[in-house]
């Protein structure tokens, strides 16, 4: 029988390999897999490149990834934050590379890349820094930026409820990358807070179909991560 | 001579905003704008990391820390609310459904190219966001700002220093001096702020400003 429920995740993760691209859902704590970032940070996997919306905050999380100098190149469109030290330290000393992306141009890349769909015209950018040195093409009157699908060897994300096939639910706008990220990760890992049988949920409500998601986590109670930051908490 | 307040300008931009709008709010003066919907109207706010139909802020420490704007703020969900993620969520700004964008700014040209992003200096951290996707696909874009910085420099110039958000993007900026649009011509008066003149606004702009009376559209 497909199951597709790993033990903890700590076992989740333990074949991220030195130098992987590794996608990280979340906006800000929303949406983001502590839990599974923490796992990351303890298996130890190093030159990294990761993908998120942001850098994270305090140093717990994403941020605490980026502390321990596992990153060595973000891919975002938003990297400070309120509670965001690390990475602009790291960045003003030149310890860690930074790929600016307008934030729906980042979604689409994505997108485009669990979609078999290697690159893409946009008005995102025309005329700006972030279209310099970029392919342009006119379409009926208007120039477009070319830009390039985004894959991942794991995509790490948090859902509100799996089932054992890997079909997802969310919570509100905790939903926002991770559809994408589950698509165009060639090994996707979700965390939830509750993972059921396959049949428990209704097929019209699924919002990640399973065959997008390898491996599923149920995390019962995840930290939050303001509320870690509050408290002044850091990890390891 | 003073200018409108925050609030007041929030209320005046509120005012040319129609029933049924699908408005996405930048951060900071644009956030006021929820303040003075006028009695008669609805408008659906749109928030970029995932809701449709955000509501105001809840109590301090009440609700979901997983219901967010894109200021990373808590919000509610008004009945009629939906949730999407990220790639729908900027079809529908890039996809023109959205029909109005209203945005801070560092500075707006007279050919309405919009800098609002980063000041460019080297040991800033540069951070876009949603910016340049809002800008290439709403519909319309208003700005809300002060006229001038801090240090009295105009904000409305001929040409903007600073790195662009978009090229030739903003519609109509709503300053606590006046209403002015971006005409084929450039600046174009469309209100003065009471108690304000003509004078005192083109004195506060870095760039030629057409009266009232030269309106052609």
């Amino acid at each position: 029988m497909l199951n597709k429920q790993i033990a903890n995740a700590k076992e989740s993760v333990e074949d991220v390999f030195d130098g992987a691209t590794v996608m990280i859902g979340g906006f800000g704590e929303a949406g983001s897999p502590i839990e599974l970032i923490h796992a990351l940070i303890d298996h130890g996997a190093t030159n990294l490149t990761v993908i998120n919306n942001n850098t994270g905050s305090g140093e717990v999380g994403l941020a605490a990834l980026i502390k321990e100098h596992r990153v060595s190149k973000m891919i975002c469109s938003y990297p400070r934050t309120a509670n965001s030290t690390v990475f602009p330290k790291l960045y003003r000393n030149n310890e860690i590379e930074l790929e600016l992306v307008p934030q729906g141009t980042l979604a689409e890349r994505i997108r485009a890349g669990g979609s078999g769909i290697p690159a893409f015209y946009t008005p995102t950018s025309v005329g700006t820094p972030l279209g310099e040195g970029k392919e342009l093409r006119e379409f009926g009157g208007r120039e477009y930026v070319l830009e390039f699908g985004l894959t991942a060897d794991f995509s790490l994300i948090k859902a509100r409820v799996a089932d054992t096939h890997g079909n997802l639910l969310y919570n509100k706008t905790a939903r926002n990358f991770s559809p994408l990220m589950a698509m165009a990760g060639n090994v996707s890992i979700a965390q939830a807070q509750e993972v059921v049988k396959a049949g428990e949920l209704d097929p019209e409500t699924i919002i990640t179909p399973g065959i997008f998601v390898q491996r599923v986590v149920e995390v019962n109670h995840p930290l939050l991560e303001s509320a870690l930051v509050a408290a002044g908490e850091t990890y390891p | 001579m003073s200018g409108l307040t925050r609030d007041e300008m929030a209320k005046r931009l509120a005012r040319d905003i129609p029933n049924g709008a699908y408005v996405n709010l930048g951060i900071g003066i644009p956030e006021l704008v929820t303040k003075f919907v006028p009695a008669d109207r609805e408008f659906i706010y749109h928030t970029e990391n995932g809701l449709l139909g955000m509501g105001p802020s809840p109590k301090e420490g009440d609700g979901d820390p997983e219901l967010i704007n894109a200021g990373k703020r808590r919000v509610t969900a008004l009945p009629g609310a939906a949730y999407f993620h990220h790639a729908d969520s900027f079809s529908m700004i890039r996809g023109g459904h959205l029909d109005l964008s209203v945005l801070g700014a560092l500075q707006v040209s007279s050919g309405g190219d919009l800098a609002n992003w980063s000041t460019g200096t080297p040991d800033a951290i540069p951070a876009v966001g949603g910016a340049m996707d809002l800008v290439a696909g709403v519909k319309s874009v208003y700005v809300i700002t002060q006229h001038c910085t801090k240090n009295g420099e105009p904000k409305l110039v001929e040409a903007c220093t600073y790195p662009l958000t978009g090229v030739g993007v903003v519609n109509r900026i709503y300053t606590d001096l006046a209403v002015i649009d971006v005409a084929k011509n450039g600046f174009q008066l469309i209100e003065l702020s009471p108690g304000i003149e003509f004078d005192d606004v083109q004195e506060r702009t870095g760039a030629p400003l057409l009266n009232v009376e030269a309106r052609t559209t």
